[in-house]
């Protein structure tokens, strides 16, 4: 997290607990004269916010493809607005984790209040950041959720791509105000006629409505500000009425425990009111409450239609639910709509390295998911892996990024298996039926997938997607999601040698390797987003592993029917190379019930005995047979077979099909 | 046993990753000075009273001249006492082994050559005590065919091996070992049964039978590696292996280690010193030792190496009569993990009064007589403990590498 500590420097400590030696440096050069009073306490020099009528608030997003610039954009109206000074420093300030940095994409959406004065009026702007990619839709609609409106960035040079339909969408959906704007028009590529043209076609918003900017070099952005303020209408809310205030994220601070970041969409809050949660029904005193500039800056209050957070002694993320609905003690509300618990994608066991950092990773576990509710935690073991979880992700970067942030963040290093989807079966079986108290059950571990004469159909998640590619590589995409079992819903040209595919895809067929297949094929030029399309029946069956004879329980894959010959050819194959030769002959054979489909055989070793052992150096060869004495312990025994225990999630980190 | 290292070589070899220089130059007498100076100091820690044998290993010894040998030798006899049917071995290059210059180091009082492709690391060892049949080893041109030597990087060629080998055994009869490798990238069975036969009409009673291994870092691994030169497949080197042994075995030879075998008694004292974890003193740059510092009063084992890069080393010894680089206490456990590591080579195995003078407390019966890996390990035919000790079985031996691990963990766990 560098740079969220050069961003400190630069605006004022980020303090556990405001204190007045910090205040003046905290207080911002934007700081509008309304708010501009001698402190005499501590109390008055927070910010005023009663200045700011409903009339004058703007709650906006910007949304866009990855690398669009969203977050460029960002940097630049937070310096115009003077909410951060202009220096050359400032690159994606509101992506504060390193791992956002790295990938060059958003994880945690943050947000900012902005100060500006448009013909004589002082308007308060609040940027809502969103995350920046596919998996991370349902972080974008709710961040949607408290805008009136949203910046829609599309890259000159690069046009429409897959997550600019898919944000369009979402925002097209919450029927917010969208303002569309044409980036990185100083690129020496950059073709914004033509990108206007997508824009028109898909989109139906007319060419003139665009705004060409350059949000490096700042070019028309303050244009972008403009419009902001006329085309995005206030909030319709009202001080007077009682308090509605809508969770739209929340963090943990490891002093003040959970952060809530909310939208006022009634009334006002205030340090000391009694709240409640609405999802939870608990009650809460309130600490503190204040705007987040993008520094949390504590205010007296906040007035319906503005954007801050809110400390109430909340201990868990999850007492301050994205979606929730507040209000005050004794005053209830109708709950806002859009609440939905967090539906995971894709489910992956996760286990230490070692047995013995079993708690310091449970510990750093328990401390990440604060940070993101939702990551889903199930304890599992695993005879192979030991004790550990499974977890449940919004989708393949999400597991990726929260194992970077484990390791980054918590110096963790963890074993992740196989990514699988949550299937379902349909029961038929009464016994079953009355076991689980309901006739269809969800699978996230193959361990449990029931037999085939209990089940009247398995079901299989799938998914929309989208992919938006220049016309060359057309042949190639198709023959790949055809490979994939997917079902092409839509075929169209957003210009002349651009067109946008719509297929139906099973989930588990683009969890694992399907973007990284995608992109290698279109030399990096096509891309793809999807969204949840419900469930398909599908034609689902167990297969198993055996090594002589005895199955390998970590390695029983839920599998489509028609992928089971090569999937299991291709297991074999691979852990063929893993396992390491013995002193006797090896079967390795995928199996589904009692047939078995593919075999390898792993020979036993006829001469393993190293040459030359004189009086040179034994020490290092010493080493080495204490090291393979020492990884006895840590073999798993599968029969007489003795696997290392890294072999399974060797074999499964590279996919099961290619 | 004392071990003087000969750090020099004229020319690299392609599959060698020993501690050798290439230098324009050696100063000689320098060199000799620090050998004899490093061999005394060490001698005298030691406190050992008789030598067993010495053995000249290198980069090439024979490069060096007659005179150093003997300086050595007599600085050995000085400091111990180093009885006349002590074994003396010097490893030798064919290219550098003209009879008159063997006839040099015999004069010098080497009573074994070891010629060869595999030159080792050199290692004084001082093996305290029960001389035995002195053996001299050496000689051999293990690989008798020029495109193999070329590809092996060596500067001799079949002619001049067959040569120098015959010099060797004209001197010093009986008492020459010969090495041949296996393995080399390309061989077949048949080349190698061949090459198998060419070695049985040309060796001496000693033959150190070595399976080419590519050493990370040397141009040979690179080539395979690189794809310019194929991998041998692992089964076809474990038949070449057991065609070997047979074959040899059927001449009359005692397979008396993984890698060596002897007729008419030729085992190499020297190297047996090892297997069995007696005292080794290295003498030389890079050179390893086992002894007790009984000069220092101590009564435990030591692990020592000499500083690696010979000009280091001789500024050391100059200036505090040895170059020792790292020391390092065994503990009891250790010295039974070399023990068994080592001793398993053996065709005796580890016998029980050895594994006793190392483990008064724990017999062998009481540590692999009970249910655990080694009886697993006996089952299946591959280890036997009886009255003669633990060894391995004909089968076993050829697997020890992956029994090891096995009766490690079950020592560790004891």
């Amino acid at each position: 997290m560098a740079l969220a500590g050069r961003a400190a420097l630069r605006w004022g400590a980020r303090l556990p607990s405001p204190g007045p030696a910090a205040a003046p440096l905290c207080r911002p050069a934007w700081l509008p004269a309304a708010c501009e009073r001698p402190y005499s306490s501590r109390d008055e020099e927070k910010v005023d916010m009663s200045t700011y009528p409903v009339e004058s608030i703007r709650n906006f997003s910007i949304i866009a493809h990855v690398d669009h610039g969203k977050s460029t954009l960002a940097d630049r109206l937070l310096e115009i607005t003077g909410t951060i000074s202009k220096t050359n420093l400032n690159k994606q300030v509101l992506d504060k984790l390193q791992v956002e940095r790295e990938r060059g994409i958003t994880v945690k959406a943050q947000s900012a209040s902005l100060f500006y004065s448009h013909e004589g009026i002082n308007y308060l702007l609040n940027l809502i950041d969103t995350p920046g990619h596919v998996d991370f839709s349902y972080e974008v609609s709710r961040s949607l959720s408290a805008c009136q409106g949203v910046i829609l960035v599309v890259d000159a040079n690069e046009g429409i791509q897959a997550q600019t339909v898919a944000n369009f969408y979402l925002a097209f959906e919450a029927q917010l105000s969208i303002i569309p704007v044409i980036n990185k028009i100083d690129l020496k590529n950059a073709d914004p006629e033509r990108v206007e043209k997508q824009i028109e076609k898909l989109f139906d918003i007319p060419t003139h409505e665009c705004i060409r900017i350059s949000a490096k070099q700042g070019t028309n952005v303050e244009k972008v500000l403009q419009k902001v303020i006329e085309k995005i209408p206030p909030p319709q809310c009202n001080t007077a009425d009682p308090l509605k205030a809508l969770v739209f994220d929340s963090t943990f601070d490891h002093y003040r425990g959970v952060v809530a970041n909310i939208a006022l969409f009634g009334g006002e809050i205030a340090k000391g009111q009694k709240i409640v949660s609405a999802h939870t029904k608990k009650r809460y005193e309130v600490n503190e409450v204040g705007i987040l500039t993008p520094n949390e800056q504590p205010t007296h209050k906040l007035y319906a239609g503005q954007v801050g957070y809110l400390i109430a002694g909340m201990k868990e993320v999850t007492e301050a639910q994205i979606g929730d609905t507040l209000f005050l003690y004794k005053q209830p509300v109708e709950p806002l709509p859009g609440f939905k618990s967090v539906k995971p994608m894709v489910f992956a066991g996760m286990y230490p390295i070692d047995q013995t950092e079993y708690n310091n990773l449970k510990s750093a576990l328990e401390r990440l998911t604060l940070n993101d509710s939702s990551v889903t935690v199930h304890r599992d073991s695993s005879l192979a892996l030991g004790a550990g979880w499974r977890l449940g992700f919004l989708g393949l970067l999400h597991m990726e990024v929260f194992n970077q942030r484990l390791e980054q963040e918590y110096n963790m290093s963890v074993i992740l298996t196989a990514p699988t989807v949550p299937y379902k079966a349909v029961l038929s079986s009464a016994k079953l039926i009355k076991e689980y108290g309901k006739d269809q059950i969800t699978i996230i571990n193959p361990a449990q997938f029931p037999d085939k004469l209990s089940v009247s159909e398995y079901l299989e998640p799938t998914v929309l997607g989208t992919i938006v590619t220049p016309q060359e590589y057309i042949g190639k995409i198709i023959t790949l999601c055809q490979d994939r079992r997917a079902v092409q819903k839509d075929m169209l040209y957003i210009d002349e040698n651009r067109v946008m595919l719509k297929y139906l895809f099973p989930l588990n067929e683009i969890v694992v390797d399907f973007y990284d297949a995608l992109k290698s094929l279109s030399s990096g030029y096509a891309s793809f987003d999807y969204e949840d399309a419900g469930y398909q029946s599908a034609d689902l069956i167990k297969m198993d592993i055996l090594l002589n004879g005895n199955p390998v329980e970590e390695l029983a894959t839920i599998i489509h029917n028609d992928k089971a010959y090569a999937a299991g050819k291709l297991l074999c194959e691979r852990l063929k190379e893993t396992i390491p030769r013995q002193l006797f002959e090896i079967a390795i054979q995928a199996a589904i019930g009692k047939k078995i489909i593919a075999r390898e055989t792993l020979k036993a070793y006829r001469k393993n005995v190293v040459a030359k052992c004189y009086g040179g150096d034994i020490t290092r060869r010493m080493k080495l047979l204490k090291r393979q004495a020492e990884g006895k312990k840590l073999m798993r025994k599968i029969g007489n077979v003795e696997v290392p225990r890294d072999a399974f999630i060797r074999v499964l980190k590279r996919g099961t099909d290619k | 046993a004392p071990c003087p290292q000969w750090p020099y070589c004229r020319k690299c070899c392609s599959y060698c990753n020993f501690n050798t220089y290439v230098v324009p130059a050696v100063d000689e007498a320098a060199m000799r000075a620090c050998l004899v100076r490093e061999a005394q100091t060490l001698l005298r820690l030691s406190q050992v009273h008789s030598v067993t044998s010495v053995f000249f290993g290198g980069g090439t010894p024979s490069l060096a001249s007659p005179a150093t040998v003997a300086a050595v030798l007599e600085a050995v006899a000085g400091a111990a006492h180093l009885p006349a049917d002590a074994e003396v071995t010097l490893e030798a290059n064919p290219s550098s082994t003209s009879t008159s210059r063997l006839a040099g180091f015999r004069a010098s009082g080497v009573n074994r050559l070891s010629i060869g492709v595999q030159v080792r690391g050199a290692l004084p060892a001082a093996a305290p005590a029960a001389p035995r049949d002195p053996v001299v080893t050496s000689l051999p041109p293990q690989s008798l065919d020029d495109a193999e030597l070329r590809m092996l990087g060596r500067e001799h060629t079949a002619a001049e091996a067959q040569k120098a080998v015959e010099a060797a055994r004209g001197l010093l009869p009986g008492r020459t070992s010969i090495d041949l490798l296996f393995g080399l990238p390309g061989q077949s069975r048949d080349a190698w049964a061949q090459r198998l036969e060419a070695a049985l009409g040309l060796c001496d009673n000693h033959i150190s039978l070595y399976q080419l291994t590519l050493e990370r870092g040397t141009a040979l691994a690179a080539q395979v590696r690189g794809g310019t030169l194929p991998t041998p497949p692992q089964d076809l080197l474990a038949d070449m292996y057991q065609t070997a042994r047979t074959v040899l075995v059927a001449a009359g030879f005692r397979h008396y280690e993984v890698s060596n075998f002897a007729r008419k008694g030729a085992l190499s004292t020297h190297n047996l010193s090892y297997w069995r974890s007696d005292q080794y003193i290295g003498v030389g740059p890079g050179a390893h030792g086992r002894f007790v510092l009984r000069g220092e009063g101590s009564h435990t084992r030591e692990a020592r190496v000499q500083t690696l890069e010979p000009v280091a080393w001789m500024k050391e010894v100059q200036s505090q009569g040895h170059g020792t680089r790292s020391r390092v206490v065994l503990s009891p456990l250790e010295q039974l993990e070399e023990l068994l590591s080592l001793g398993l080579r053996t065709d005796e195995g580890i016998t029980h009064e050895r594994w006793g003078y190392f483990s008064p407390q724990l017999s062998l019966q009481a540590v692999f007589g009970t249910p655990g890996e080694a009886q697993a390990l006996q089952q299946q035919g591959w280890l036997v403990l009886d009255s003669g000790g633990l060894r391995c079985t004909w089968a076993g031996l050829a697997v020890l590498d992956s029994l090891l691990p096995d009766l490690l963990w079950q020592l560790q766990r004891v």
